[in-house]
């Protein structure tokens, strides 16, 4: 088991310095989209930093708890689209059938479609997540000590887990609908967007959906609430862990289509 | 050994007739037509064969070739590939078997083809003293020598084709799938592909079925061809006996029109 972890992050490495070989081929694109994804996403900070100068809480959260919130759910996102952002391309290896050429490889498939594309340019919005979430860490005025470090890095997993999650869902629609689905844009980038606040400010029905049908919550709302010292019952620290079970189904829904997959023409 | 037995394979495919007005009807109702791309399909192949399997477009060709790979998964019927299910047993099965999609690459198509190979290496766990010597043995009969280190994208289709055959046998497979090999490529890049896969056949005894339009392809290669017509086998012989001395074109074309497929 270890040992086919170990090889399938040695594969992984590989593909990455292929895709890094290729990427290098177009170099002035490269570092172009690199540093126009820093700004997009940098714009977003400074909408939360405006705001603020006008309101100085909403809903009791102040402004350097919300830095923080959002901060954290901003690195679970780009965590998990580092890795799983490949399922992006993915509608078009279904249409034009090239996912034959993943099926006859005696690996995971997942790997392989995450492995095939890979947009490096997304280095861009991970630096920018991690200086994003250093100034909010540093500046929302917690008092830090071992277990809430541990709550942010179950929140980090879970996170990543729970936006794995999404794009993997994403990806299997595709087996049956052959095009790329908008509208899941709503649920990945959407509740980055959305995830700069915590969830309760959007009403109770926005928070029990969050809990019960795509986790979003369990990684952002009730561990802030430790960490923020709203609420200090303990379980909270491993709640983020929770949202793991997400996993479960989506992968579920993707072996499903893998069976339904069609190929394309000759 | 391959054996395949009644194995049926449908598809759903929607219809609808030209123009933007048919378009915007379709968004909401969608006819759709059966395709019945194999119906009843049965034959064996022993190890070591070569056969040639031959058909008009949309026969059937193909979906057998990803049946057999394990791509598609058969509505009915039974098929095994040295004991495995394809589509069951899918990691086993296809690390025994090669793969050539003559109409679409398995190489990465910025980088030099060595990077491709290495890759593949990884994938497949091609222990290295192995994979030395099949590149080695690859570079030599294919005349890759000067192609490895140029990017895909600047190769021609026969160069490429050449690099694509490779790819398909670093893990030395026992069973090599082509499916349309020879297709756009100029006499020579088509000759020395046949002497290739006929001396593979010779030297490594690896199972070979081939699909192609080209009956100079089947003629120096395959004793044994399938002819497949709608999703049926409608022949399944040695190519002397269904010869004439008309040439091999036209004994096929007749035969096409005796089926009428």
């Amino acid at each position: 088991m270890l040992l086919k972890m170990k090889e399938a992050v040695r594969l992984y490495g590989h593909y990455l310095s292929i895709n890094i070989k290729s990427a290098m081929q177009y170099k002035t694109s490269f570092f172009l989209t690199a540093l126009g994804q820093f700004f997009v996403s940098f714009n977003v900070f400074l909408g939360i930093y405006f705001m603020f100068r006008r309101f100085s809480s909403v809903e009791g959260f102040t402004y350097s708890e919300v830095l923080l919130c959002f901060s954290i759910v901003l690195l679970e996102f780009s965590l998990a689209e580092m890795f799983a952002r490949g399922f992006d391309l993915f509608p078009e290896m279904v249409r034009t059938g090239s996912f034959d050429q993943v099926l006859i490889r005696p690996r995971n498939e997942i790997l392989q479609v995450l492995g095939n594309k890979f947009e490096l340019t997304r280095i861009g919005r991970i630096l920018q997540a991690v200086v994003m979430f250093t100034y909010g860490v540093s500046h929302c005025k917690v008092e830090w000590n071992l277990i809430k470090i541990l709550t942010v890095i179950f929140m980090l997993i879970g996170g990543c887990a729970v936006f794995s999650g999404l794009f993997l869902i994403y990806a299997s629609l595709c087996f049956f609908t052959m095009e790329g689905l908008e509208f899941m844009n709503i649920l990945t980038d959407g509740a980055r967007e959305y995830g700069r606040y915590p969830v309760s400010i959007y009403g109770k029905k926005a928070l029990l959906l969050t809990t019960f049908l795509i986790p979003y919550a369990l990684v952002q709302y009730y561990p802030l609430l430790y960490l923020l010292e709203k609420d200090n019952r303990s379980f909270l620290v491993v709640v983020p862990l929770l949202a793991v079970w997400f996993l479960i189904p989506s992968y579920a829904l993707w072996r499903f289509g893998v069976r339904h997959y069609q190929s394309s023409g000759s | 050994m391959i054996t395949m037995e009644h194995v049926c394979k449908s598809y759903k495919i929607a219809r609808r007739n030209a123009g933007f007005g048919e378009a915007f009807k379709a968004l909401f109702h969608r006819e759709y037509e059966v395709i019945h791309a194999l119906s009843d399909v049965s034959f064996t192949i022993r190890d070591g064969e070569m056969v040639g399997y031959i058909g008009p477009n949309g026969a059937g060709k193909s979906s057998t070739i990803k049946i057999l790979s394990g791509i598609l998964v058969p509505d009915s019927g039974t098929v095994t590939v040295d004991g495995r299910v394809p589509h069951k047993n899918r990691m086993e099965h296809v690390k025994e078997i090669g793969v050539v999609f003559g109409q679409r690459s398995q190489l990465w198509w910025d980088v030099p083809v060595i990077d491709s190979f290495e890759l593949l290496r990884d994938i497949y766990s091609i222990p290295r003293g192995i994979y030395h010597n099949n590149l080695e043995e690859l570079t030599e009969l294919l005349n890759l020598e000067k192609l490895l280190r140029s990017p895909v994208r600047q190769l021609s289709l026969g160069q490429r084709m050449r690099c694509e055959i490779a790819a398909s046998l670093l893990h030395s497979p026992k069973i090599l799938f082509l499916d349309e090999p020879t297709i756009g490529l100029d006499a020579v890049s088509k000759i020395a592909v046949r002497e290739f896969i006929r001396k593979q056949n010779e030297i490594h005894k690896t199972t070979v079925i081939l699909t192609t339009h080209d009956m100079q392809d089947i003629e120096a290669l395959s004793k044994r061809i399938i002819l497949i017509g709608k999703g049926k086998i409608l022949l399944d012989g040695r190519l002397e006996d269904i010869k004439s001395d008309e040439g091999i074109d036209e004994t096929v074309a007749e035969l096409y029109r005796a089926y009428d497929i």
